[in-house]
């Protein structure tokens, strides 16, 4: 089951480029959010706040509180854990290039540990029709790499994958920018199967997207948060001018 | 190319303002059609001389070990014969003879360098490619190892000389592995690393992302990833060392019996070529043709066993 997102007074930085500035929003459980707005804005370093991937960088640097369900992510435990509950799917797909789909979708499991056989199997299969790609390969799970099948097929092996380690949220930073409009689709359609189950949080370029998928709307400018609302009212009635400007077209 | 009609029409108007006729689309295009037919003449000869560079590079590079191969064929094959891989060197000046415990002991001196060489490079390049990068000591490793690449290999066996062989008191094969095997360090180290850094950041990322450790992940994921480049590493270095013969002079020493005990004196095949072809006898240069024949032969079986079994566990489709 998802859980709720509830961030306060969040602040990071790159160096010395103050990429978030006090960003406050409660992200709601078993829903889909998309976050929009111009390229550099700082929604891909929000999303990756949530899951403290954006300290991995080590000029990186951030402030504030992150609470999921009822942990505090920055307080009460270690990013390993974190990154265990919050799942993340990547702009690019990035299957690991040496295994077979199978091992790709193990990973996050026997990486961590986990041997039984059976546990494994069942997880690998739960996993891949969750992500609507177990048709598609149940044949060869084992004798083809990851690395072998479609982009649009390797974005659903790694969202399949995110699955496999059983996250109570699911980031998802453009999963579609790099695919086309047929592979899109499919995503689009697995978030809506998705978002019964997990908490979404979605980055993405692509307005009619974001209309499409999700219920709340968060419009992201120049590292801080102008608006979030539900998705209907920032599409058609925005309460801030720059919203408007960017949906109507008028920059970025 | 589309320009906006407007923008168009405007430029060609400034155009016909500026160059009179020489404006004009018809005028344009003519010239534009002869330049392209030059051009095209241009990239023709370009790219075929490009490409006559490229292959006579190619032949530079096959021809030297092609003629040392052919010419070792000719002068060692007359000489093997299956005494030279099963029986003992004959005393001085007597015919006949083998080289079995040169072959062994060839072996034996590999196997302890590779022992000692591979998990310190391998281990050395992880460290300055995942965990130092960046900091003071990674800079100080990296500069040592590609000093010590510099070092000759004359020098390495000095020095292992006086580090071991002056403290024992006597030549010993452990000696020559570790000599053999320090040489080994820098190749597979430096090679480790550059390979290490060519995965990608996704490929990282994406198993940060799953909650795995990072150490987890540098030895399961990026290691793994990188593999294949890894063991070439390993095998240029097995492969350079396995010619050595001047850090066996003062460690090994060479040996005409049989030994395989590593605390022994022991013979090496670079080490009997080295005899063999000072020697005043028209035979024993032959052996050492021989010899040197079987060498690179050895050299190529082991280096494509590896690839062979290495490249077993590569799936289908696999980068």
């Amino acid at each position: 089951m998802g859980v709720g997102i509830e961030v306060t007074n969040l602040n990071a930085w790159y160096g010395t480029n103050h990429t978030l500035q006090d960003i406050n929003l409660n992200i709601p459980a078993n829903h889909a959010t998309a976050l929009i707005g111009p390229s550099g804005c700082g929604k891909s370093t929000f999303v990756r706040c949530l899951n403290r991937m954006h300290e991995t960088n080590p000029i990186a640097r951030v402030t504030g509180t992150v609470r999921i369900g009822d942990l505090d992510i920055y307080q009460d435990a270690k990013p390993v854990e974190i990154r265990r509950r919050v799942g993340m799917v990547f702009q690019r797909p990035n299957p690991f290039p040496t295994m077979s789909i199978y091992d790709n979708v193990a990973a996050g499991l026997k990486l961590n540990g986990y041997s039984n056989r059976r546990v494994l199997d069942e997880t690998v299969e739960r996993s891949l029709k969750n992500s609507a790609l177990w048709d598609e390969v149940k044949d060869e799970l084992k004798k083809k790499s990851g690395a072998s099948l479609s982009g649009g097929q390797q974005q659903r092996l790694c969202i399949a994958r995110a699955l496999a380690v059983d996250p109570e949220v699911l980031l998802m930073d453009e999963p579609a920018s790099a695919l086309d409009p047929v592979s899109t689709s499919k995503i689009e359609d697995l978030i809506f199967q998705l978002k019964t189950q997990y908490t979404i949080v979605i980055v993405t370029h692509n307005m009619q997207q974001a209309a499409r998928v999700a219920e709340k709307t968060g419009f992201f400018l120049n590292g801080r948060m102008v608006e979030f609302d539900s998705t209907h009212k920032i599409f058609t009635n925005p309460s801030d001018k720059r919203t408007e400007d960017y949906i109507t077209g008028r920059f970025g | 190319m589309h320009l906006p009609g407007c923008w168009c029409g405007q430029l060609r108007a400034v155009l016909r303002r500026e160059w009179g006729e020489t404006g004009t689309r018809e005028y344009g295009e003519q010239k534009l059609r002869k330049s392209n037919d030059l051009r095209a003449r241009i990239r023709t000869i370009t790219d075929g001389g490009a490409t006559g560079i490229a292959v006579l590079s190619t032949v530079l590079v096959v021809a030297p070990l092609v003629a040392i191969f052919v010419y070792l064929i000719y002068k060692g094959a007359s000489s093997l014969s299956l005494d030279f891989f099963t029986k003992l060197p004959k005393p001085e000046g007597e015919p006949g003879g083998g080289m079995a415990n040169a072959i062994v002991g060839s072996a034996v001196l590999l196997a302890i360098s590779s022992a000692i060489g591979i998990p310190i490079g391998i281990g050395g390049g992880i460290f300055l490619a995942e965990f130092g990068r960046g900091t003071r000591l990674a800079n100080m490793v990296r500069f040592t190892a590609d000093v010590l690449n510099g070092v000759p290999s004359i020098v390495m066996g000095l020095a292992v000389y006086s580090l071991i062989i002056y403290r024992q008191k006597h030549f010993s094969a452990l000696a020559g592995g570790v000599a053999l095997g320090i040489m080994m360090i820098p190749t597979v180290c430096r090679t480790t690393e550059e390979m290490l850094l060519m995965v990608p950041h996704a490929v990282r990322e994406a198993a940060l992302a799953l909650g795995v450790p990072n150490w987890r992940s540098v030895l399961s994921i990026t290691v793994k990833t990188a593999s294949p480049g890894i063991i070439t590493g390993c095998m240029l270095a097995f492969a350079r060392v396995a010619g050595e013969t001047a850090p066996l002079i003062f460690t090994a020493f060479g040996n005409s019996n049989w030994s395989v005990n590593p605390n022994d004196p022991i013979s090496a095949l670079p080490l009997e070529i080295y005899r063999y072809s000072i020697s005043p006898y028209d035979d024993e240069h032959r052996l050492a043709w021989a010899a040197a024949l079987v060498l690179i032969v050895l050299i190529v079986v082991a280096v494509s066993l590896v690839r062979f079994v290495a490249s077993r566990g590569v799936l289908k489709g696999a980068s």
